[in-house]
């Protein structure tokens, strides 16, 4: 059984104004225990607005989420303890720190959730340690840390609820390139060690192709595809056409075949482009 | 969600009355308003209705729009009802029941006054739902510029005014995404005791605060990079342009009026 699932959902904002949009249109998705899902589209696809339905801060306007096979707007169903199970962290967080310290805030979610002092204190470390903030971070006041480390508190935030799904909304917006690969990084890492889902939305093909199992695709409210990210570039054409550029190495692979140098796969990270190409000129058969 | 409020109400469509000065709209509804309070007799009001209705069919906004525009003010209407009703006495005692008296003139008055209020409110309200806020201001400013020769910050007044404005569908965003992680990390705003409750804002207004003298920094520091030093001398993108519409909408309710004084005065 998929751990969160989307059938027929629906969200349509300001309806009955001159303003009325359908900001997610019939969407039917599957998520599997476990898997590294990226999500990418353009802005206005939807992204965001599907991610808030996914953890019960938006009610959909028709369809349903279920969470566990449990539909998370049956009457009597406990949203809060959702969204304590499906974490979301939004697009620049940053701007939602209001503690004294950074250790209070890291605390707030667990706090809220009923957590003793003790268990609440572990997470603060475990997670502030997880995302790479030195221990002497913890008792500064968040407005005193520069923009990453404040980005990387409000992840810690987050994930000190230890969600069974975690969903980052553009988690490496307006970072730097070196501060964009430590968040991703640590994202793979957290990801491996807890074994937990992750749902990582983005409009960079670069950043999601490197870490995740499977790529869900939206354009214009719908879902174009939902599939490794292989078969997903595989299509590139199509996803040009969308507007969405593919990863650099993507490009150059697929400039080569038109040039007549074939090879048996789709490319999309650098290593494995390289040992490809490293192979072809050697003439052996690629390791990996 | 707090989206739908949209202060100033701006209901944008393509009529008439959005394209009239808004200089105008706003002397119109000052008449309206004046002569919606003329007097004592019906005729003020039927001219007050017949205003509203004409106006509303010109500029097509909705009539379910009006009473949206009404509904907030129920309670307020309700109450003013009520005491017109019975603390007023005079003319015919219709009902009676141990002190409490039902007259003819409660009655009048009371149905009066709450007639009144409904035409006040969806007469103003259709300026604000005919006009955006920013040209409301620009209006404003332009109708208060012989002020400015009493050395009245009539323009700077209007900027704040204007950048107030801006900033509120902004700001109203901002505490919905703030609300929405806040919620997303459990934050419970909706059970608890008083105290609890007022509690729970902490976490929205902190962040909100922190990010509005953000915002007002860098408004600020944008401002003067781009020179700006306040009204002297400023030209403007959207020029007030007045026309032959505005001469005859304003000329139909002056009209209007002058029939309301007359009746008025020969029917008394």
């Amino acid at each position: 059984m998929p751990i969160l699932e989307a059938k027929d959902l629906t969200y349509t904002y300001s309806i009955g104004s001159p303003f009325e949009k359908t900001a997610v249109d019939h969407i039917n998705l599957q998520i599997e225990q476990g898997e590294f899902v990226g999500i990418i589209g353009h802005t206005g696809s939807g992204k965001s607005t599907l991610m808030q339905m996914m953890n019960g801060l938006l009610k959909p306007t028709s369809g349903t989420v279920l969470l566990d096979g449990k539909d998370i707007w049956e009457k009597g169903a406990d949203r809060r303890a959702v969204r304590f199970q499906v974490g979301l962290v939004f697009q620049y967080p940053e701007y939602q720190l209001f503690e004294e310290t950074v250790y209070k805030d890291i605390a707030f979610g667990p706090k809220n959730m009923g957590l003793d002092e003790k268990e609440i204190d572990r997470r603060v470390r475990e997670t502030a340690e997880a995302v790479g903030l030195r221990e002497e971070l913890l008792e500064k006041a968040p407005y005193a840390l520069s923009g990453g480390q404040k980005r990387r508190v409000a992840i810690a935030g987050v994930m000190a609820m230890e969600p069974r799904v975690l969903i980052l909304d553009e988690p490496t917006a307006g970072l730097d390139p070196k501060g964009r690969t430590k968040i991703l990084s640590q994202l793979r890492e957290y990801h491996k060690r807890t074994g937990c889902t992750v749902m990582l939305v983005s409009h960079s093909m670069e950043d999601v192709a490197k870490y995740v199992s499977k790529l869900l695709v939206l354009s214009h409210a719908k879902v174009v595809c939902y599939d490794t990210p292989a078969n997903v570039f595989a299509r590139g054409d199509e996803l040009e056409q969308m507007g969405l550029a593919l990863p650099q190495i993507t490009r150059v692979f697929r400039l080569l075949r038109e040039r007549g140098i074939t090879f048996p796969e789709e490319v999309y990270t650098v290593p494995f482009g390289a040992e490809l190409l490293r192979a072809k000129l050697e003439g052996r058969a690629p390791q990996c | 969600m707090l989206k739908d409020i949209t202060l100033g109400q701006y209901f944008p469509m393509d009529s008439v009355v959005h394209r009239m000065d808004a200089r105008y709209k706003i002397i119109i509804t000052m008449v309206f308003l004046v002569m919606l309070f003329w007097g004592q007799h019906l005729t003020s009001l039927l001219a007050g209705l017949l205003f509203v209705a004409v106006a509303m069919i010109c500029s097509k906004i909705p009539p379910k729009m009006l009473l949206k525009s009404i509904k907030p003010i129920v309670p307020v209407l309700v109450i003013t009802g009520v005491l017109n009703l019975f603390l007023l006495s005079g003319g015919k005692v219709l009902w009676e029941w141990k002190f409490i008296k039902l007259t003819e003139q409660g009655v009048q008055t009371s149905v009066f006054m709450l007639v009144r209020i409904c035409l006040l409110i969806a007469g103003t309200s259709l300026l604000t739902y005919t006009t955006s806020p920013i040209v409301l201001t620009d209006a404003i400013e332009s109708l208060l510029s012989p002020l400015k020769k009493l050395k009245m910050p009539v323009h700077e007044l209007a900027m704040m005014m204007t950048i107030a404005l801006r900033f509120i569908p902004t700001l109203i965003e901002e505490t919905d995404k703030i609300m929405a992680a806040q919620k997303a990390r459990g934050a419970d705003m909706e059970s608890g005791s008083l105290i609890q409750r007022a509690q729970a804002l902490v976490p929205i207004l902190i962040p909100l605060f922190v990010s509005a003298f953000r915002r007002a920094e860098e408004l600020a520091l944008a401002m003067e990079c781009r020179c700006y030093h306040g009204g002297e001398g400023r030209t403007r993108l959207r020029q007030l342009k007045s026309g032959l519409r505005d001469y005859v909408a304003l000329g139909l309710t002056l009209l209007l009026f002058a029939a309301v004084i007359t009746l008025n005065t020969v029917l008394h």
